[in-house]
């Protein structure tokens, strides 16, 4: 299989820095917690619907709880009291919260122990659901096959989820393995998720758990048609990246895009919220056994790609080191990065190679997930089409997992459908002519390709120590990640941050990291 | 000037070859490939010939067709706004200011609305830049402001206000149901309201513009894909130089 030689030491140095910087950011996320996190464990524990202004029903009882200064000890134990104070069910109880029927910020009625237990009860039935979903997906997997990898995986984006479930069916039928809904633009930054189908959005769909389960339904109906497991992707990310990930795993979704940094550097969102929100998230699709992606791909849209490499596998080592912590297994970490070197460069294409086979190299378990060139795309389609093509050649070659199929309109307009038709032709084509070059080549132990990925290694390994010393939040405060600068408490979403009380609880948190992650 | 009549080139003056390719939402069949031969008949094209038909979904065909334009079109009457700016580098771009205007030039950037998109305000004011041409922050007779994506018209104009800003310069990447058409209308008409619009030289930016919409939209210039920072700045120079000429003429 191409090989380049690394140094073997080097490498588990760098996996020991990068861990060490996860373990300083680890420590300050388990002090905290966030209204988004709150919302999360209202949504596990079933509480669904919206008020007559569409308002979220677990946005409206934890707006209740900061009211009350509460928010601080969690809102588990107050919804267990409030369900022992109704003696009724989660969605009656959570309207009778809403209405302001019911006492439920004085928990002194109930004794501690029956507190305890409905909390218990509560977490156990939220950890079954997700429980459920990995048990379902398996049963599909064992049904229809997975396609082999690289996966393709296309984009739909019309805003109207009854549009995207047509040009999602057609995309499989032209070879897609994967299909990820586009959200709605200004999506990252509401601080609720939307309810119910919908069928306007600007340049793409809203993430909604109606719409997840329309578009489920849709690509299991295709899977049994064209006989292969299709998997369904969404975001999570931005100001609800848990809850995001709570409504995914209810409706069996198997991709998510999930990034430590990317809401930071291109949303400006509070970098704490961030952190916080992600571990629940990652802890979320650990049980739910959902493939986080990560978004390395996006800092080389504003830093040049050469120069900045090593801030791409900086990253991606300390996704790994935190997605650990948040006990996601190796398939489900789809470590990101992307083709995006200027292609005027003499031997770019040899650049490519060097940063994808570096990447395969260092995280050989991993589905990677590979963007294509989006920065040098041209408006003149047949010239992208072109280079959209040895991109294709380079995923092949290397053994990328998650292959997001190039466009040739990627510098025009969201994909029409026979752009993806077009695109799909020519990723078929090179995946099936040089399914097994990387099997046959090797590269040469002191040529261009090798000596480039050991450059990059020895930049990643200056620049790691460099965060380890400063701390990863100073490290984005200065600007060190994509060119862009982002101060520890600026940002959107800081607000909802808080640190936890001495009487704090999350059951479900707990109960996941108890049980560790799932194997096999 | 006298007339000089054009239509497409194929591979003889004159034939009108012209390449279309489109989808139609019909199972592909005879009757398809006579479909879009009768549609394409219908934009007023002779000698249709479908050379290609394909499947690319149930119930979808794509098709490639070539055919005959027929119309022609006098060349000495079409007339576009074009920039009689002299295209400058870096350095003279840098030295008009530090001479002609004895203070570094004030520019605010952003991408306005519903738009997440930082790709097209990042080409023209990231350091970095585009095309191996440096961005406006690196320009240090230059003060830019870069606001980035999803910023509300208010804020924009606040912050113009605030930094005394000579130039805004406002980027839309989403095209979608004309989302950028509604969001540049919108500034100017806060502008308006506030009785603003003479105060900035205002600049609009994205794949979806050209300088001739943007003029139509009330701004003072727009700049469309593949635009180099430094064609920006020469804009802004050779327009805030002027102004600054005419006024003492005043």
């Amino acid at each position: 299989m191409a090989h380049i030689p690394l140094n073997t030491k080097q490498i588990d140095r760098l996996k020991q820095l990068a861990e060490e910087i996860a373990d300083q950011l680890q420590t300050f996320i388990s002090r905290h917690s966030s209204i988004s996190v709150e919302r999360t464990i209202l949504r596990l524990y079933g509480v669904d619907g919206v008020d007559s202004e569409k308002i979220p029903l677990s946005n409206k009882i934890i707006d209740k709880l900061k009211k009350k200064s509460r928010i601080k000890s969690g809102v588990s134990r107050f919804f267990a009291g409030a369900m022992l104070a109704s003696g009724r069910d989660v969605r009656i109880t959570a309207e009778l919260i809403d209405q302001g029927k019911i006492e439920w910020d004085d928990l002194s009625r109930f004794s501690h122990a029956d507190i305890l237990e409905k909390e218990k009860e509560l977490a156990q039935k939220a950890v079954a659901a997700l429980d459920e979903t990995r048990k379902k997906k398996e049963e599909k997997l064992k049904k229809y096959p997975s396609p082999q990898q690289p996966w393709r995986y296309l984009i739909v984006a019309t805003g109207n989820i009854y549009e995207d479930r047509i040009q999602a069916k057609a995309a499989v039928s032209a070879g897609a393995d994967v299909i990820a809904v586009i959200r709605s633009t200004a999506q990252s930054l509401l601080d609720y998720v939307p309810y119910g189908p919908t069928t306007e959005g600007f340049a793409g769909t809203f993430a909604t758990q109606a719409n997840f389960k329309i578009m489920r339904q849709a690509l299991d109906e295709v899977s049994e048609k064209e006989g292969r497991y299709i998997r369904l992707v969404n975001y999570s990310s931005g100001l609800c990246m848990a809850e995001i990930a709570a409504c995914a795993a209810l409706e069996d979704l198997d991709i998510l895009l999930n990034d430590s940094m990317y809401g930071i550097l291109f949303r400006d969102i509070n970098m704490k919220r961030t952190f916080i929100d992600q571990y629940f998230s990652r802890l979320i699709c650990s049980r739910a056994k959902i493939i986080i992606n990560t978004g390395e791909d996006n800092y080389l849209t504003t830093s040049d790609a050469i120069e900045n490499a090593y801030t791409v596998t900086a990253s991606q080592l300390i996704n790994e080191a935190m997605a650990q912590k948040a006990l996601l297994t190796p398939d489900l970490l789809g470590l990101g990065h992307a083709f995006e070197i200027d292609p005027r460069i003499e031997n770019a294409f040899l650049y490519e190679l060097a940063h994808a086979q570096l990447a395969r190299q260092l995280f050989p378990d991993v589905p990677l997930k590979y963007m294509p060139p989006t920065k040098y795309m041209s408006t003149d389609i047949f010239y992208s089409h072109c280079i959209d093509t040895l991109f294709n050649l380079a995923s092949v070659t290397t053994e990328q997992g998650i292959h997001l199929a190039g466009i040739l309109t990627e510098a025009i307009h969201t994909p029409f459908m026979q752009d993806r038709y077009q695109a799909l032709c020519s990723v078929n084509y090179v995946f099936n002519v040089a399914r097994d070059l990387g099997k046959e080549i090797e590269f040469r132990k002191d040529g261009f390709i090798a000596k480039r990925a050991r450059q990059v290694l020895d930049e990643v390994e200056l620049f790691l120590k460099e965060i380890k010393e400063i701390g990863l939040m100073e490290a984005i405060a200065r600007g060190k990640f994509a060119n862009i600068r982002r101060p520890v408490d600026g940002g959107k979403g800081l607000e909802g941050v808080f640190e936890k009380a001495v009487d704090y609880s999350n059951p479900v948190m707990e109960q996941l990291e108890q049980e560790g992650g799932i194997h096999g | 000037m006298g007339e000089e009549m054009i239509k497409p080139y194929g591979d003889t003056l004159n034939d009108g070859m012209v390449q279309l390719s489109f989808t139609l939402p019909v199972e592909n069949s005879p009757r398809a490939k006579k479909a879009a031969e009768i549609y394409v008949s219908k934009l007023n094209f002779e000698d249709v010939s479908v050379v290609h038909a394909r499947k690319i979904a149930d119930n979808f065909t794509c098709f490639v067709v070539y055919a005959r334009a027929i119309p022609i079109l006098d060349y000495s009457t079409v007339k576009v706004p074009e920039f009689k700016i002299k295209p400058m580098d870096f350095y003279e771009i840098n030295e008009i200011i530090k001479i002609k205007l004895h203070r570094p030039l004030m520019v605010v950037g952003a991408t306005i609305g519903s738009d997440a998109h930082t790709v097209g305000i990042d080409a023209i004011m990231n350091m970095k830049g585009y095309d191996q041409d440096y961005g406006l922050e690196r320009y240090p007779e230059i003060n830019a402001c870069n606001m980035g994506a999803q910023v509300p018209c208010e804020e924009l104009l606040e912050k113009a206000i605030d930094v005394k800003a000579d130039v805004i310069l406002i980027s839309q990447t989403v095209t979608k149901k004309n989302a950028h058409i509604r969001n540049f209308s919108e500034f100017i008409k806060l502008l308006e309201e506030k009785n603003l619009k003479r105060r900035f030289l205002l600049i609009a930016g994205g794949p979806g513009i050209s300088n001739d919409l943007a003029l139509k939209l009330g701004y003072d210039a727009g700049f469309g894909p593949e635009t180099r920072p430094s064609q920006v700045a020469s804009f802004i120079v050779t327009k805030i130089t002027e102004q600054k000429s005419a006024k003492r003429k005043i």
